[in-house]
């Protein structure tokens, strides 16, 4: 096991190499001069000239990607244009707002997921499977920001119910510790900005979690009638077990074996959809810095912000990899 | 020229041709081709459909409710936007832009990911694993990232958001025709071609693909709707279609600030969208029953 574990981390690093090189030549090869690109047509020359200087922008290329690797390591992102502040401290200030709110949307994804799934699968071709096969359709077929949009419009304009956008109302107390905003307030015991971090985050996250939701219900519907063919759940069934344990001791658990996989994948769907559930409820996370970065055309942080959340992203699917073989050892015999 | 050819024979028939026959038999495949069948009348048709210019502003018609709601007139079926624009002769042309996204960028991905997935598969070694190394890559950017960042550098246009979406899927074309190729080589009439001294372009090509292409078209239609769904949240963004282009995407963005006062200019397009991309699913996966049992997931 450990000498998979090895192997896999070792694996990792021509991809981070990888991605660091897409990101690195994006801003090269872009028609126009990248000092231009990056301070705006209306910088002075002598600016373009520092930025040319700084980031080596006169030197052959592969020595300006020995620069951006060499400051890569020191976890130097750059400075932002706009802010002219460190990327990374930006970046630090807001992707626990973007964790909280993908994980939340992967726990509920998750949650009716493999629920509505074993359903379908233990009443395959009733009522409830076909409808919710059709529900997982429209799931996967969801544009989500304009059911983000229906949310809002039903949800807090019309009856009121949740607020519009944000992470905490105005006057809400909450000492920060880890800006994990749930996670703060129950470390503080702070349960009014508690109950108030849980409803802000109920609509975005709902509505971030359609699709990875869809496709999960999907996987554990199709893995658990596989594994609910097979000879020893006949025999369990035959031993006089009864329907829930067999369905959920005996079956889930190499059911959700692929399902597990599936679901690394969604955090990917995830962060991509983050940017665009973000813009739309003003959740101050990663995503929405880095739309905002893309409309001030910002390409420190586009670049910043891109690597953070590809290294992030390949890191969690690493974490899945691992977790899979634990439950599934078989796979670390190749 | 006439050559003998009598009565086809059922075993002359292509493989391909039978498996689709079943397509029938799917209800939910039938169901996925009749939206589709009316999404692309309605794209090909749209002048002759829409009753209105799509782009013509109208002062005097600004922000009318849909036919049936109070205010509502019989001229704007669907009402009119902030700029007394129609919504239904909108939408109708939406149709087509949504189309051509989905070919244009799905046509490139399908072109680059099938090139690279066949040499990946038919030349093996090191040309495969750089190839697969770079798709991996790619697909280690999450989804709709890579294409923000791509259009984010390339500047803000239809044409460039299609380019980004065609970027980021080929990988899972390629990656499809590379396994199929890969398999398809070890049986005998590859052997055979190469026997007989056929060139490798004419080996991959006239007859390694061809017994490749359930995947591939099982492929396609699920990232058409794919492509139609991106390519909405990036017009969404304001990266992908410029006003005044009729995109669904484009227009939820607009009506965003009419949120309260007229919900309708927000609600019809992202029905469009829902019923677009969900027409292109269920025909994919009816598809992929019919075609390729194997992908089932």
């Amino acid at each position: 096991m450990l000498a998979y574990f090895a192997r896999r981390i070792l694996v990792l690093i021509p991809t981070l190499l990888g991605i660091s090189i897409i990101v690195f030549l994006m801003l090269r090869i872009t028609p126009g001069d990248p000092a231009e690109l990056l301070l705006g047509e209306r910088a002075t020359e002598e600016a373009l000239q520092e930025i040319r200087e700084h980031l080596g922008l006169n030197e052959p290329l592969h020595v300006q990607y020995g620069m951006f690797l060499k400051r890569l390591m020191k976890g130097d992102l750059g400075e932002t244009i706009w802010s002219r502040q460190k990327v990374w401290i930006e970046v630090k200030e807001r992707f626990p707002a973007t964790i909280e709110l993908s994980v939340t949307a992967l726990f509920i994804s998750c949650f009716f997921g493999i629920i509505f799934g074993i359903i379908s699968a233990t009443r395959q071709y009733s009522i409830f499977d076909y409808l919710s096969m059709l529900g997982a359709l429209i799931g996967v077929s969801m544009p989500i920001f304009w059911l983000g949009l229906v949310f809002m419009l039903i949800f807090s304009l019309h009856l009121g119910w949740l607020p519009l956008s944000g992470r905490l109302s105005v006057g809400i107390d909450l000492e920060v510790i880890t800006n994990f905003y749930i996670l703060d307030s129950v470390l503080t015991k702070n349960w009014t900005a508690l109950k108030d971090a849980l409803w802000h985050i109920i609509m975005p996250a709902v509505t971030l979690s359609t699709i990875p939701m869809a496709i999960v219900a999907r996987m554990t519907r199709s893995a658990m009638l596989e594994v609910l063919r097979q000879d020893y759940i006949k025999t369990a069934k035959a031993k006089g077990l009864s329907q829930f344990i067999v369905t959920f001791k005996h079956a889930l658990r190499n059911a959700l074996i692929p399902v597990v996989t599936t679901i690394g994948l969604q955090f990917g769907v995830a962060l991509g959809g983050a940017i665009l559930t973000e813009t739309i409820f003003a959740w101050p996370g990663v995503g929405k810095w880095m739309f905002d970065a893309v409309m001030k055309r910002d390409y420190m942080v586009i670049q910043g912000g891109t690597l953070f959340i590809a290294a992030l992203f390949v890191v969690i699917n690493l974490v899945v990899d691992m977790l899979y073989a634990v439950i599934n050892p078989r796979i670390t015999v190749q | 020229m006439k050559r003998g050819n009598p009565r086809k024979s059922p075993e002359d028939r292509h493989p391909l041709l039978d498996q689709l026959s079943q397509l029938w038999r799917n209800k939910t495949a039938v169901a996925g081709l009749i939206i589709v069948a009316g999404f692309v009348f309605a794209a090909f048709l749209a002048p002759v459909l829409s009753p209105h210019d799509p782009v013509e502003t109208s002062l005097y018609d600004q922000l009318k409710p849909p036919v049936w709601a109070d205010g509502g007139a019989k001229k704007n079926i669907l009402g009119t936007d902030d700029l007394g624009r129609d919504i239904l002769s909108r939408i109708i042309y939406g149709a087509r832009v949504s189309l051509i996204v989905a070919v244009v960028s799905v046509g490139l991905a399908f072109v680059l990911g099938t090139l690279l997935g066949s040499f990946s598969g038919y030349y093996k070694g090191s040309l495969d694993n750089v190839i697969m190394r770079i798709m991996d890559i790619i697909l280690a950017f999450p989804y709709l990232l890579l294409a923000i960042v791509v259009v984010a550098y390339l500047g803000p246009s239809l044409q460039n958001a299609m380019m980004a979406i065609g970027i980021t899927y080929v990988p899972r074309f390629a990656r499809i025709v590379r396994g199929s190729v890969l398999e398809e080589c070890e049986k005998d009439y590859v052997m055979a071609a190469r026997a007989v001294g056929a060139r490798d372009w004419r080996i991959i090509f006239i007859a390694i693909l061809p017994n490749c292409l359930g995947p591939l078209i099982v492929q396609t239609t699920l990232s058409f709707a794919s492509a139609i769904l991106d390519a909405a949240a990036l017009s969404f963004l304001g990266l992908g279609a410029q006003p005044p282009t009729p995109e669904w995407g484009a227009m939820i963005a607009r009506s965003r600030a009419l949120i309260l006062r007229a919900s309708w200019v927000m609600t019809f397009p992202g029905i469009a969208i829902l019923l677009a991309v969900l027409g292109f699913n269920l025909l994919g996966d009816g598809l992929r029953d019919a075609l390729d049992p194997r992908l089932r997931d």
